[in-house]
């Protein structure tokens, strides 16, 4: 203490930093959240995430999907509202047993079809049984999560791929059973082979019937939120931690006398029942069940759910189920081409987004391209007339724009396919360059690839559809690789 | 039981073989009621295949592991565990990507009792057990002072450092509620002054906890200042046992660490 400490202006220590010391653990971790801090909109988003707890995002959820049928045509809400609770059920159940439990079961299908073929068979005039659905839909759900159970029992020692590739034999065993085998029971065929089994009653519950669409949707509506708030306050509970643990390291989770095996079986038979309990809904909304309804693209599109939503999280599932309902439904053959074709050219300017990164250079390319089809168009239209005679399939304004861009040939049938070959031999090319390289190739091959759909995909809307979906997944997975609300998961640190 | 009787731990001529190789041959063990007992020997002598076959990751080709007297060879890992023994491992098996206290709280598995049904529904037991399981998370978690409370609960285990992951790592094997503590190597990779904290910790688990301990370890700083008695293992069999300086100074020790010249051993 010298004589500075008698002048009252100045502080008799050091001025100390602000916050904790450098160096201890404390601020090691603000030092963290400083570097962890995203700004504009994902910050924003994530921000948001923080403060809209699971109940309110219920809340949310519940509250706009209740109005939906107010704002959408019946058909609509078929095709839309109630496949995407559909999608949200399948997605639940299966997330309990792939997202929950890490266990990768590829026949998680087959449990959907029994749930709705058993139903059916109940309650239908197939054998004129017309049990009521207070009795059969508890009576299915029980049934298919014991199936659940056996399968999981001489699973429950196979891990990873070789479980994939038991559960996936189960999957497809049941198609085949149900198909083709069609054992005959009481004189007549017990699932109606490639038939099926028609007729079946709507639910109803003590003289509710639920046969309008709009009844079915709330059904189901009610069936998810339930599901939904069930399986949140399930996995925060010890079951959750545990079914979390063996997912993350099984023989640490047995040696803190967590019963792994008995967990496994359990997931599977959770997941079976709501897959069974989608399966009788299902049923009751077609009126009808066959072998195709319950094949291998029904099971992708649910572990696209899964996979999109981000496995493990309930609030992911509603989101994948309504990304992949939607965004499938949008690119139907049926629909107007124009929807796929605005999808396909956002797609083409999301690509060039992501890989080149820089708002110039993206302008750049983007210009480029534009410079390039009608430098391209207007040599070819000098030298080749016949080359650029061919006209925009469904046009409207957006296709005369792209008519006087692209070169679309008349009367050279094989030109698209040689162009898809090409384009396909051309992106992975783009792979194998150099990246700094890459943005000199972007132009032309985005280029070729609006040759290809106005030449060859706008033809094939079915094909273009699986594909164009196939690449939306990639990219949204490459946005994303945790899924859309995943959390991203740290395997080996 | 009383110190002198029934051994809290007692491994009786268990062998062990992988292939041709004896990995645990013939060995005989006993861990009394509040010991802390070390086994040492050079890499590859079958410490942690003891490890493995006391908590019943393997099962053993002969002999039998009791525990207070209790037969418990071949029981699966889960009942062992429930039985009262628990442990840590040398490669750490953390939940890398669950939060600090639910790694922690996992562990009360065994000894709670709220199933599928009473989880689903929330009932009031289920919530009260609940906050119990996180009670006694945050105090195991704060017997290792203020290195893994507070903001640390809520962050995932992968955010922390190495030392303090091999510290979390025993409180989840204390929050089993065990006996027996088994300890695979906790001082592996720590700094000097981390290493020293370690031996303090082991001591005070038996002090404050009232846990019996089987250690492995390696260093031999820390075997002295912990142990009540040491056990040598080389090439899966017995070679010493008894205190500290005995052991550490038994020839064959010496020569299962260091190795013998071709001379002597003609």
């Amino acid at each position: 203490m010298g004589p500075e400490s008698d002048r009252p202006d100045l502080p008799r220590e050091p001025l100390e930093p602000e916050g904790p010391r450098v160096g201890v653990d404390e601020w090691v971790a603000s030092a963290d959240r400083l570097q962890d801090r995203p700004t504009g909109v994902a910050g924003a988003l994530r921000r948001a995430g923080e403060v809209v707890t699971p109940p309110i995002q219920l809340a949310i959820f519940a509250g706009l999907a209740a109005t939906v049928p107010f704002w959408l045509g019946t058909g609509d809400l078929f095709t839309y509202g109630i496949f995407v609770l559909l999608y949200v059920l399948l997605g639940l159940g299966l997330n309990t047993i792939v997202g929950f439990a890490g266990l990768l079961d590829l026949g998680y299908v087959a449990f959907f079809g029994f749930g709705a073929y058993f139903y059916a068979i109940l309650s239908s005039d197939h054998y004129g049984i017309h049990w009521p659905a207070i009795v059969t839909v508890p009576l299915v759900v029980a049934t298919t999560a014991s199936l659940g159970l056996l399968l999981g029992i001489p699973s429950r020692r196979l891990l990873g791929d070789y479980l994939a590739i038991v559960t996936l034999f189960f999957g497809q065993a049941f198609v085949v059973f149900v198909n083709a085998t069609n054992p005959v029971v009481a004189g007549k065929g017990l699932t109606g082979g490639p038939n099926g089994i028609a007729d079946i009653d709507p639910l109803s519950f003590f003289g509710l019937e639920a046969s309008t669409r709009t009844q079915q949707y709330y059904v189901l509506l009610v069936s998810a939120v339930l599901i939904l708030t069930g399986l949140h306050f399930l996995s925060q509970s010890r079951t959750g931690r545990a079914l979390r643990s063996l997912r993350e390291d099984p023989l640490a989770a047995g040696a803190i006398g967590i019963p792994v095996n008995r967990l496994k079986l359990l997931a599977f038979a959770i997941g079976a029942g709501i897959a069974g309990f989608t399966g009788c809904i299902f049923g009751t909304l077609l009126t009808a069940v066959t072998a195709g309804n319950f094949d291998i693209p029904i099971l992708i599109t649910i572990y696209a759910v899964v996979i999109l939503g981000g496995f493990g999280s309930l609030s992911g599932v509603v989101l994948g189920a309504l990304v992949i309902t939607v965004s499938f439904q949008f690119l139907a053959p049926e629909n107007p081409q124009n929807n796929a074709r605005v999808l396909f050219y956002t797609l083409i300017v999301l690509v060039i987004v992501l890989l080149v990164r820089s708002w110039w250079r993206v302008a750049l390319v983007l210009a480029t391209t534009v410079a390039l089809g009608a430098a391209v168009q207007a040599a070819v239209a000098a030298v080749a007339p016949s080359w650029t005679g061919g006209r925009v399939v469904e046009g409207g304004r957006l296709g005369d724009l792209i008519g006087g861009w692209v070169v679309i040939p008349q009367g050279h049938p094989d030109f698209g396919n040689v162009a898809y070959v090409a384009l396909v031999v051309a992106v992975l090319a783009l792979t194998q360059i150099r990246p700094s390289r890459r943005i000199f190739a972007l132009p032309a091959v985005a280029y070729l690839a609006a040759i290809v759909w106005e030449t060859s995909f706008v033809l094939q809307p079915a094909v273009a559809r699986w594909i164009l979906f196939g690449a939306l997944l990639v990219v949204l997975m490459n946005v994303r690789p945790q899924g859309l609300l995943g959390t991203p998961r740290v395997e080996i640190v | 039981m009383s110190a002198e009787g029934a051994p809290l731990l007692e491994l009786r001529r268990v062998t062990k073989s992988f292939g041709g190789l004896r990995s645990v041959d013939d060995l005989n063990l006993e861990v009394r009621e509040g010991e802390i007992v070390s086994l040492i020997g050079p890499n590859g002598a079958g410490k942690t295949t003891v490890f493995n076959l006391v908590t019943g990751i393997y099962a053993p080709d002969e002999g039998e592991i009791r525990l207070e007297g209790r037969d418990i060879t071949g029981l699966p890992p889960h009942r062992i565990a429930q039985l009262g023994i628990a442990r840590t491992f040398q490669t750490l098996r953390l939940f890398l990507n669950m939060t600090v206290k639910e790694n922690v709280m996992a562990a009360a598995y065994g000894h709670t009792k709220a199933g599928v049904v009473r989880s689903v529904l929330r009932t009031p037991g289920m919530r009260r057990e609940e906050r119990e399981i996180e009670r006694l998370a945050e105090e195991r978690l704060a017997f290792f002072g203020d290195r893994l409370v507070g903001y640390r609960w809520r962050q995932p285990a992968y955010s922390l450092s190495y030392a303090n992951r091999r510290r979390l790592e025993i409180a989840r094997a204390t929050a089993v509620n065990p006996k027996l503590l088994l300890l695979d190597e906790p001082a592996a990779g720590m700094n000097p002054v981390e290493t020293h904290e370690i031996t303090e910790l082991i001591g005070r688990l038996r002090e404050e906890g009232g846990y019996t301990i089987l250690v492995i370890e390696h260093d031999m700083h820390v075997v002295e200042g912990i142990s009540d008695r040491v056990v040598a293992l080389d090439h899966g069999e017995k070679i010493a046992e008894g205190a500290f300086d005995l052991v550490a100074t038994d020839q064959r020790v010496v020569e299962a660490y260091l190795g013998t010249s071709g001379a002597e051993r003609k």
